[in-house]
């Protein structure tokens, strides 16, 4: 094996490796915004006397 | 638009990557890219394959899943139909029809493949394939079990093993198909694909720790078989060879399944707000991946370990896989082990695949027809049996197989994703299918590709086709100039055209006819639906 050989297999093999890799990571380590739903603890009616 | 559309979407965002990849992993990861970047040398190969990867693969991919999940919304999942949606016309409908016989008719043959695997996975670990060093031997056996010397012979008592193979992956992909899309293609992609990373794994690991296996032959190293695959040869002059820039792209082309129809069905089933910026390039990427970290590893340095370069030039992808390789296995230590892991791991290649090609015409059968699941699969599942079986009848020299292959899943590949391109860039226009493809992207696809895909993309597809047709339809010679057809028109139109080739022509010309005027039928159904302002939802099972 040629050191030419070497530098196109690392660099072929690397490529895809380290795309997939990243791909993997992004798709893995995504987190959906959580949708804030106002509860009805939220709702401030001002209907009861805070003191 | 609205249409009659079934509410099935994907459980999750992995689920939808790893059937998307599972479609584009398959045999020729495996085998036919090892074979194609040793023949035209290493480094002029890889520059046109990562070339033909920027400006024709991930684009198309990227396309495809923003029409589906656009056409998605609207109701539609079946190509006919995300046709109809796309082009807004009736007329469009029937463009559809490719999307459709492209992954039917592919099928047909496929699966009979899908079986020579498991035959073999299962006679590695019962010993029959230790059919010694003689590489005649192996022949023999391919030839006699996939019926090559004679037709009808795989349906004669005593030869019928492969049949009962096919019976069996046959029935499993339809089972698979008729539990649905979350419990059957995605349930079995998360399963069937990490374990085929896991066995490729494996045996890259024990192709790469073989050594030198003869001490007697200490050119025929892993290092050398290496080398064989992967040292560059004059890269300036390889890089003119047009022949050499056709199999890059070819090879890329077929290897992430655009073009089929599958892609764009399966990103139907994503919501609105799902992302397809990244997880079409992940699931490009997890096919590359396998085809140059996985399958250039084992498949080239294992044959060359054992057989020496002579043993692999001029072997084609049957050849490699279903010849050379199982004798490879058999001089291996624990070549019950090895040869039953590498052939299973063919299968689950395969079968994600193969369960791809089904689910664009049962989406069809179901809100085109009204279809319930189980009349669609049963209906799909006569339709390809009879395909099938006449590709198993005519096995001698495998000729309907390859004559279906070439004609359809060649040619009409690269029409369908010039289509599909084209409609992205052009007809949906690149401004709309950009802001449409960014909608709940979790990354911006790089503003250099937008003149890629609506110049070079268009122009490449083109040109490749171009090439296609000059080099294997006419025969073109570009030393003497001259034009010879090639088999597969001779085989047609040629002196002594074959029968075989020219039924295979017939059995898929019957298949268009049948599926124009199932879309016919379901375009009168959409329209009537869209009049009467309310979708007509297809019978629940």
């Amino acid at each position: 094996m040629t050191l030419a050989g070497w530098i196109i297999m690392c660099l072929s093999v690397g490529l895809v490796t380290v795309l997939f890799i990243w791909c993997l990571y992004r798709v893995l380590a995504y987190k959906p915004p959580v949708e804030k739903l106002h509860g009805i603890d939220d709702i401030d009616t001002h209907d009861v006397e805070s003191d | 638009m609205t249409a009659p559309g079934n509410k099935e979407r994907w459980s999750s965002r992995l689920g939808v990557i790893l059937a998307v990849a599972g479609s584009a992993v398959g045999l020729g990861n495996f085998l036919r890219f090892p074979g194609l970047a040793a023949q035209y040398g290493s480094g002029a190969f890889m520059i046109a394959y990562f070339t033909s990867l920027l400006v024709l693969g991930i684009p198309i991919c990227w396309a495809e899943w923003t029409l589906g999940r656009y056409a998605g919304q609207q109701g539609f999942h079946s190509s006919p139909g995300i046709f109809y949606a796309l082009i807004r016309h009736p007329i469009g409908k029937y463009v559809g029809v490719l999307g459709m016989l492209i992954p039917v008719v592919i099928y047909m043959y496929y699966v009979y493949i899908e079986a020579w695997c498991v035959g073999y996975a299962f006679y590695f670990l019962n010993g029959r394939l230790n059919l010694g060093g003689d590489v005649a031997a192996y022949g023999d056996f391919w030839s006699r079990f996939v019926g090559a010397n004679e037709n009808g012979l795989t349906l004669s008592t005593g030869h019928n093993q492969a049949v009962m193979f096919l019976l069996l992956v046959f029935a499993l992909n339809f089972y698979l198909i008729y539990r649905g899309l979350v419990k059957g293609i995605e349930f079995f992609c998360k399963y069937a694909m990490p374990a085929l990373i896991l066995l490729a794994l494996i045996i890259v690991a024990r192709v790469l720790t073989l050594g030198t296996p003869d001490p007697a032959k200490p050119d025929q190293s892993v290092l050398n078989g290496l080398g064989y695959m992967w040292n560059p040869g004059d890269v300036g002059a390889q890089l003119r060879n047009p022949q050499l820039w056709l199999a890059a792209s070819g090879q890329i082309f077929f290897s992430l399944s655009v073009g089929f129809g599958i892609v764009i069905t399966y990103a139907s089933y994503l919501t609105r707000k799902d992302d397809v910026v990244l997880s079409g390039l992940s699931a490009s990427a997890a096919n590359e991946f396998c085809e140059v970290a996985l399958g250039g590893l084992i498949t080239v340095p294992a044959a060359y370990v054992f057989l020496g370069a002579a043993g692999i030039v001029g072997q084609g992808t049957f050849g490699l896989g279903f010849k050379v390789l199982p004798l490879v296995f058999s001089k291996m230590p624990a070549p019950w082990l090895f040869g039953a892991m590498f052939f299973f791991l063919l299968f689950l290649a395969a079968i994600t695949s193969s369960l791809s090609m089904l689910q664009p015409g049962i989406a069809f059968l179901e809100e085109g027809l009204g279809l319930n699941r189980k009349q669609s699969v049963a209906l799909l599942g006569l339709l390809t049996a009879i395909g099938c079986a006449f590709v198993v009848y005519f096995s001698k020299d495998l000729k309907a197989l390859d004559t279906m292959d070439f004609w359809v899943g060649t040619v009409l590949i690269f029409v369908m994703a010039t289509i599909l391109i084209i409609l992205f860039g052009w007809g949906l226009g690149l401004e709309r299918g950009w802001k449409e493809a960014h909608y709940g992207a979790e990354m911006r696809i790089p503003d250099f590709f937008k003149p890629i895909i609506k110049y070079v993309s268009p122009l490449y597809l083109l040109g490749v086709f171009a090439l296609f047709f000059l080099f294997n339809v006419f025969g073109w010679n570009p030393t003497t100039g001259e034009f010879k057809p090639t088999g597969y028109v001779r085989d047609l139109i040629g002196p002594e055209p074959s029968t075989v080739a020219r039924m295979s022509l017939v059995l898929i010309a019957i298949t268009v006819i049948f599926f124009l005027i199932l879309i016919a039928t379901a375009g009168k159904r959409w329209q009537k639906a869209e009049t009467a302002g309310k979708p007509e939802t297809p019978k629940q099972t």
